[in-house]
This record gives C-alpha cells, sequence and structure tokens, in this order.
C-alpha cells in the first residue's frame, strides 16, 4: 500500500523535489527496515551492518526520533516513526535546485543547519554548551580505543574558544561564553557551503543493501 | 597607475625576454640554442609537475574527479578530432603548399596542439586566485589529459607509417589508452608506496629525508616514460600515495626542505622553459603558411568553445553544483597550450614528417596567443564577470570537527538508505586505510593517531611557530584571541604554570639586575676601543639569557590562553613536535670537559632558527653561568649536570651553586596543561618525561 503521489513535504512549501520512485525506493527501504511494520524504533537500526562502524551512528538515529527534526514539538523524543516521519528526516538531505531564490536558498541552508544542531545539541536547551561539544568530539573520536579523555576534551576546548572568539569576539577575563547558539552556529557555518554538502545522491537506487 | 607585472603575466614576460636573449645571440651570429626535447621531458617537466601533484588538493579533485575526466578525455579528443578532420579539409583546399600532408599528419598534429598545458595554466592561473573550484577543473584536466595526448601522439606516429590502418589498429589504440592511463598511475602508486614505506625507517637520517621523496618520484616518471606510459600521471599518482604517509614520517625540518625545495625547482622549471620557448623561436626553422596558421589558430578556439559547452551540457545532468555559464567561459578561455605541445612536435622526424616546420610555427603562433592574449585579457575578464575568487579562509579546527561530523553523518544516512554512494566507498577506503596501510608505511605511534588529533597538533605548531617567530615581547599576533579557558568554563581551576610565580621582591631584583647590565652593555658598546673590544663573555651571555628568560616567561604566559593540550606519556612525534624542544636529554651536556663551551644541538628538532635561539642557548647559558662570581674567568663552561633540587629557581639566587636544570625551558612554549598528580613545590616537569 505505497502512496505513489509525491510526498507533500508541505511545511517547506517546496516544489516536489523526491520523485515518487525515490519514494518508491525508500519505501522498500523502509519495509527492509521494519520488517514490515508500519513503524521503525531504535533497534530497528542496528540491524544495518554498514552503521555499527559509525562513530557517531548514536546521534544518527537519535536524530531521527528527535521531536524537533520531526516537526512535531520543540522537544522530545519519539519512541517510533512511521514512514512520512522517516521522509521527513531523508528531505534534510535532499540536493539544492538551480531555480531558487535568494530566500528559498537561505531557508534550505537554515533547515540543514537546524538538523545538525539538534544532533550537537543534545539536551535540547538550544545551545551547545562546552560538555556537549566535548562530547561530540569523543564520540568522533571514539573509534580509537587507546587514545586518553584528556585529547577530546583539549581539542573540544580549543575549538569552543575558537568559536567563541569567532562570535563573540575578545572577550574579558570575567566574561563567560554559555554555549553556542543557533545564530553563532550559522556564523561558524559560513565558510562551508553546506547546501551543496550535505545531500545523498538518490541516483542509483536499484542496488538496496542488505540488513540482517 | 598599474605596473607591468599587474597587467602582463609572468609566463608572457619571460617569452619576451627569451625572444630577446635569442634575438640577441643571433645578432652576435651565433646559433641560439633550441629547446630540446629530451632536456623539455627529462629535466624542466618533472618538478613542475610534482610540485603539481605532491600538493594537490585531493578533497576538491576527487570530488570532481568525474568532470575532470570527462574534460581530460572526451574533450582532449574531441579537440584532436575535430581540429585534425578540418585542418585535412583545408589542407585540401589550400592549395600547392598543402595538398600532400595527408589525414593522418594532420591528425596527428591536432593531437599535438589539443592539449591543454599544464604549465602555461598554472602560470596565468596562479596570478588570478579564482576559486578553488574552476582551478582544479582547468588543471586537473591539463594534468590527466597528458595519457591521451601519449596515447594519441605514439598512435599516428606509428599510424603514419603504416601503410593501410585497420580496424584493429584502431581497437588496439584505444585499448592501449587504458594501458596507458592506469599503467602509468599503477606506477606511480607502487613508487609511492615504497617511497612512504622508506620513509618509516629514516627516524635516524633525517637529513636525506627530501632525497627519498624526491628520488621515487622521478624514478616513477622515468619508469613510466620508458614504457610509453603517462610519466604524469606516474607522478601524481606517485606524489598523492606517498604525501600523507610520508609527511606523518619525516620531521618537520624534511617537511620544510621538501616544500621550498619543490617550489623552487618548479619555479626555476617554468622560468627557463618560457625563456627556451622564447629563444627557440628566434632560433627555429620556420615555415610561414597563412592558411595553415591562421584556421589553426581558428579552429583551435573554436573546437575548445564547443567542446566545453557541449561537455558541460553534459556533465551537469550529474553534478550537484552545477557550472555556470560564467565557469564555462573562463573553463574555456583557460585552455592554453604551452611548451608540451612545442616539444611534441620537435620529436617528430623530419624523414616522414617534412612539414615539421609548419607544424612548429603554427604551433608557436597557437601557443603565443594562448599566452599573451587569452594569458593578459584573462585577468581583468575575471574581474569584469565577477567571477568568485579564492577565499583565504583559515582552517580552524571548529571547522574540521564539523567537516569530519558532516563525513560521518552523511555516511551514516546512506548506509540508512540502503545507498553505496561517494560517501559510503570514501569511508570504506578510509578504514582499509586505517585498519592496515596506515599500520605498514607509517613509523611508530602515529600510525594510530587520528586525523582530528593530528590536525589539532598542526594547527598548535603553527601558532607556537607564529608566536615565537612574531618575537613574542609586546607584540601579540592579531590572530590570537583574548579568550581564554576561564571565558568558556569557569569552575576550571587555573592551569598550572611550569615556571614558578616569582615574589614581588625577586621580581623587582630581576629588573634590578636587568637594567643595571643592559645599561652596561650599552655603555660597553659606546666607549668602542680596543680594550674593550671583546666583551666579556660571561656577563654578555648572562644578559642574553636573563632577557631570553623574561621573553621567555612572557611568551609563556599567552601560550597559557590557548594551549591545553596535555603531555602525552607516550610522546608521538607530533606531541614532541609540538612542544618544541624534542627531547630534553638531548640537552644533556658531555660531562667530561670543563673549561670548553658544549653545545648540543639535536639535529632532529623541529625547530624554527628563532625558537632555536631561544630555547638552545638558554641551557646552554645557564648551565654554563654558575652563579658564584669566582668563576667568572671561565667564560662558558659546561658542568656536569646534577640532578635539580626541585623547586629552586637557581639562576636567580646566586650563590647557591646548584645548575638549574634548564631542559624545563624547553617544555615553557607548549603548556602540558593541568596535570593529574602535580608534585608538591615542583614547578618544572622532572627530566625524562
Amino acid at each position: 500500500p505505497c502512496n505513489q503521489r509525491p510526498h507533500p513535504l508541505s511545511p517547506l512549501s517546496f516544489s516536489p523535489t523526491v520523485t515518487s520512485e525515490q519514494i518508491e525506493h525508500l519505501h522498500r527501504r523502509f519495509k527492509q527496515l521494519s520488517r514490515d511494520q508500519l513503524t521503525i524504533r531504535k533497534e530497528n537500526f542496528d540491524s544495518i551492518p554498514d552503521l555499527e562502524f559509525n562513530p557517531i551512528r548514536g546521534k544518527i538515529v537519535h536524530a531521527f526520533f528527535d521531536k524537533r527534526n520531526l516537526r512535531q514539538a520543540s522537544d522530545g523524543l519519539a519512541d517510533e516513526i512511521n514512514f512520512e516521519d522517516f521522509l521527513t528526516i531523508m528531505s534534510y538531505f535532499r540536493p539544492i535546485e538551480m531555480n531558487m531564490d535568494e530566500e528559498q536558498l537561505d531557508r534550505f541552508r537554515k533547515e540543514k543547519l537546524k538538523f545538525l544542531f539538534h544532533m550537537y545539541d543534545s539536551d535540547h536547551d538550544g545551545k551547545i554548551t562546552l560538555q556537549e561539544y566535548r562530547n561530540v568530539v569523543e564520540e568522533l573520536l571514539s573509534g580509537n580505543p587507546h587514545l586518553e579523555k584528556e585529547s577530546a576534551r583539549s581539542i573540544a576546548d580549543g575549538a569552543m574558544m575558537e568559536a567563541a572568539s569567532i562570535c563573540v569576539g575578545q572577550m574579558g577575563p570575567d566574561q563567560v561564553y554559555e554555549g553556542i547558539t543557533f545564530e553563532d552556529f550559522l556564523k561558524m557555518w559560513q565558510g562551508i557551503d553546506i547546501e551543496t554538502k550535505m545531500h545523498v545522491r538518490f541516483l542509483n537506487m536499484e542496488t538496496i543493501a542488505h540488513c540482517y | 597607475i598599474p605596473s607591468v607585472s599587474n597587467i602582463v603575466p609572468e609566463s608572457c614576460l619571460l617569452i619576451v625576454v627569451g625572444l630577446l636573449v635569442g634575438g640577441l645571440i643571433k645578432g652576435v651570429g651565433e646559433k641560439p640554442p633550441i629547446l630540446k626535447s629530451n632536456i623539455f621531458f627529462l629535466f624542466l617537466l618533472p618538478p613542475i609537475i610534482l610540485d603539481a601533484g605532491y600538493f594537490l588538493p585531493l578533497r576538491q579533485f576527487t570530488e570532481n574527479l568525474g568532470t575532470i575526466l570527462i574534460f581530460a578525455v572526451v574533450g582532449t579528443l574531441w579537440n584532436a578530432f575535430f581540429l585534425g578532420g578540418l585542418m585535412y579539409a583545408v589542407c585540401q583546399l589550400g592549395g600547392p603548399g598543402l595538398n600532400h600532408i595527408g589525414l593522418l599528419a594532420n591528425l596527428l598534429f591536432g593531437s599535438i596542439i589539443s592539449a591543454v598545458d599544464p604549465v602555461a595554466v598554472l602560470a596565468v592561473f596562479e596570478e588570478i586566485h579564482i576559486n578553488e573550484l574552476l582551478h582544479i577543473l582547468v588543471f586537473g584536466e591539463s594534468l590527466l589529459n597528458d595519457a591521451v595526448t601519449v596515447v594519441l601522439y605514439h598512435l599516428f606516429e606509428e599510424f603514419a607509417n603504416f601503410e593501410q590502418v585497420t580496424i584493429i589498429d584502431i581497437i588496439l589504440g584505444f585499448l592501449s589508452f587504458f594501458v596507458v592511463s592506469l599503467g602509468g598511475v599503477f606506477v606511480g602508486v607502487i613508487y609511492g608506496v615504497i617511497a612512504a614505506f622508506t620513509s618509516r625507517f629514516t627516524s635516524h637520517i633525517r637529513v636525506i629525508e627530501p632525497l627519498f621523496v624526491f628520488l621515487y618520484s622521478y624514478m616513477a616518471y622515468l619508469s613510466a616514460e620508458l614504457f610509453h606510459l603517462s610519466g604524469i600521471m606516474a607522478l601524481i599518482a606517485s606524489g598523492v600515495v606517498m604525501r600523507p604517509y610520508v609527511e606523518a614520517n619525516i620531521s618537520h625540518k624534511s617537511h620544510t626542505t621538501i616544500k621550498y625545495f619543490l617550489k623552487m625547482w618548479s619555479s626555476v622549471s617554468e622560468t627557463l622553459i618560457f625563456i627556451f620557448l622564447g629563444v627557440s623561436t628566434v632560433a627555429g626553422h620556420h615555415y610561414w603558411n597563412w592558411t595553415f596558421v591562421i584556421s589553426t589558430l581558428l579552429f583551435c578556439l573554436i573546437a575548445r568553445v564547443l567542446g566545453v559547452l557541449v561537455l558541460t551540457w553534459f556533465i551537469n545532468k550529474f553534478r550537484i553544483v552545477k557550472l555556470t555559464p560564467k565557469d564555462q567561459f573562463i573553463i574555456a578561455y583557460g585552455g592554453l597550450r604551452g611548451a608540451i605541445a612545442f616539444s611534441l612536435c620537435y620529436l617528430l622526424d623530419y624523414k616522414h614528417f617534412g612539414m615539421r616546420d609548419m607544424f612548429l610555427t603554427a604551433i608557436i603562433t597557437v601557443i603565443f596567443f594562448t599566452v599573451f592574449v587569452q594569458g593578459m585579457t584573462i585577468r581583468p575578464l575575471v574581474d569584469l564577470l565577477a567571477v568568485k575568487k579564492k577565499q583565504e579562509t583559515k582552517r580552524s579546527i571548529n571547522e574540521e570537527i564539523h567537516t569530519q561530523f558532516l563525513d560521518h553523518l552523511l555516511t551514516g544516512i546512506e548506509d540508512i538508505c540502503g545507498h553505496y554512494g561517494h560517501h559510503h566507498w570514501k569511508d570504506k577506503l578510509n578504514r582499509f586505510n586505517k585498519k592496515y596501510v596506515k599500520k605498514c608505511l607509517i613509523a611508530g605511534e602515529r600510525s594510530k593517531e587520528p586525523q582530528l588529533i593530528a590536525f589539532y597538533h598542526k594547527m598548535e605548531m603553527k601558532q607556537a611557530i607564529e608566536l615565537v617567530e612574531s618575537g613574542g615581547i609586546g607584540k601579540i599576533p592579531s590572530a590570537v584571541s583574548t579568550v581564554s579557558i576561564q571565558n568558556i568554563n569557569p569552575k576550571t581551576l587555573p592551569v598550572e604554570r611550569i615556571l614558578p610565580a616569582l615574589s614581588k621582591d625577586k621580581e623587582e631584583e630581576i629588573r634590578k639586575i636587568l637594567r643595571n647590565n643592559l645599561q652596561k652593555t650599552r655603555q660597553r658598546l659606546r666607549s668602542y676601543n680596543r680594550h674593550t673590544l671583546v666583551a666579556d663573555p660571561y656577563e654578555e651571555a648572562w644578559n642574553q639569557m636573563l632577557l631570553r628568560r623574561q621573553k621567555a616567561r612572557q611568551l609563556e604566559q599567552k601560550m597559557n590562553n590557548y594551549l591545553t593540550v596535555p603531555a602525552h606519556k607516550l610522546d608521538s612525534p607530533t606531541m614532541s613536535r609540538a612542544r618544541i624542544g624534542s627531547d630534553p636529554l638531548a640537552y644533556e651536556p658531555k660531562a667530561d670537559s670543563e673549561n670548553l663551551p658544549i653545545i648540543t644541538i639535536d639535529p632532529a628538532s623541529p625547530q624554527s632558527p628563532e625558537s632555536m635561539d631561544l630555547m638552545n642557548e638558554e641551557p646552554k647559558g645557564c648551565g654554563g653561568l654558575p652563579p658564584s662570581p669566582e668563576e667568572d674567568e671561565e667564560g662558558l663552561v659546561m658542568r656536569v649536570k646534577e640532578p635539580s633540587s626541585p623547586g629552586t629557581d637557581d639562576v636567580f639566587t646566586p650563590g647557591t651553586g646548584d645548575s638549574p636544570s634548564n631542559q624545563r625551558m624547553l617544555r615553557c612554549l607548549s603548556d602540558p596543561g593541568p596535570r593529574p598528580e602535580p608534585e608538591e613545590g615542583e614547578p618544572f616537569i622532572p627530566k625524562g618525561q
């Protein structure tokens, strides 16, 4: 029972950029992951073999269930997601289009950066604190078991200080930088063109990787 | 008033110089030398290509590899055949002077002249600072089309000798393209791996490390050329393959040496090539045929424009970041021809190709046109069209974290979608690299070092060197912000300093000594006469040492602000490189001689000259300056190092007689951060840690 109509993606009000073919494929994949159920839970993601090697798999899986990404609420985690939610998450990774105007482009970019921001900001308070940033770096380096925690911490500290100096500039010794807000986050990403980098190509979809 | 160098690119000026020199030689009555092809291919071309390949921005290159390959292969083929075919038509119609030139000869001519030249592209594009995408597209194309050129050239040269060309020959020719290009890459990869492996064992002979890079790359080039494979691709492949491993293994100084030698050689080569082009123009035998030359020029331009337009239309279907018409214009306009075409033509045999002179003339005309006209006008055009220029972004640790995070995220999404895409394979390659290859090719601890850590250490060291080179006193580099660890994490305790905090009166004492000694030095210099010519080495060294000590303290204060990497017990070379002054034990002075100044310098220590001054001389100075006055006359003396008494800063307590161990000073440029167990009263890190 797969809907052949293009997915509305209406909150974003873009022209449908995900073709029905791609939706068909994603649906097949969804059924594979959910073992023909209507919803997926977190455990279903464990059945993907390649995901094991990914150092930030926890955050990725978490992002699928984050209500902020699913546009359901401003906080909280869903227990299970259906196909429409799955597509909503996937829509964050669609490629840029030629015929977008400035405003659409800006919104496009902000959407993607918001998704990333939610991944960094694990306690959902709208700020990336030092501890959360340290957590991110630790996870990134988690593939190297012999590494001491000190290194990850110091890298995160150094990065945070750099972020503070970019976002706030010179700080006196008494000022405290609470954390990276979304605006600061935008500033940090100014040099990187996320709208072209953050996409997954849906070109060749015949081969589907197997699950356990 | 814009200066000449703003309008005219360097390559043009060099050609003009060559013309003048050639004219001069001819005027004197001598025969000017012509750029011999074997000199060009064996000695002048490889440094430029190696420089390009070793410093190739790999990320952009691989992201655009498909586009680059299409431009290089299909574009060059199109150019060659289009041009060759049309020239044949022109020759047929061109009257008695041209009728005898056959199809194959024309095709050969087309294949020679159709290839975009890396030397010319580099020379012109370096100056206009265009954005990285366009730069890598045009430049990458110029590098990769070498395989096509080699195949076509040899093919047509052979075929011109045949009476008949069969289909089998054509098919074999087509296959030989794959052999040439893939074979070249294969040869390059082999040599690259061997070089990386060799560099693993060079920790005791740091001085010749750069030699391996140059030698193995050159061997790759020669080996490939020997078998008529693509030498340029072999060179690029070897540079790309060996670089990450070699850089992890070699010392900082070797790295600098390699960088500067490559830049120097490639610069010299480029200059020589253009000058020789000018001289050869004057010297060469020319045969000017208006029809041939003008039509060559015209069709070259048309072929290039058409090729780029059609190919871009095709490529844009598959690209995420589409190529705009502006980009296409620059790509088409950047199709410069250069010395490779000239040398290839020069190689032609007179016996089989009697019209070689005419070809040469036409090629030189096209080269001059592209280099002068296109080279000169591309800069104002770039400004006119408001093409995006290269952004001077400083690589920051944040960017690195984000980029890595994004990579992992996209790989994860691809895995979830079940789509084996670009990121999936890249991730697989990285894992393979980490698991097997790095272990073989990188020595010691560094083989396990993750990229993020390596990057961070590189940044740290860069900042440390910057700070030292900027002089330290009074000048904070603008890049350094005043954000300190307190600003982001108020709960952390203040970082422990290596140097003890001096009490107020001690500080005053130091200041007094400095003032007095400085005054004395100045006085001595003013009252110059024979008797005071030789300054008291003791006093001089003492002053210097005190000055430097204060400098170092100020430096250390600043460094405290943002260097927070803790000292690892297991020392990887990068860690010790980051701590300027690698091995404290290396500064252990010899115990024997009493009165000779002994200077021990660790040749492997990766220090900038200024830090050398700062660091190396202090232990010698301090070590050789026992505070007791009766040893005044001995000059610089190194004493046996006694184990230092903890907690004393002996230099400033005259009379205690104990020699301080100033190896600790070496650490002062990099704060190891709060240590888990600070020993009581021990301000310095004990020797040997």
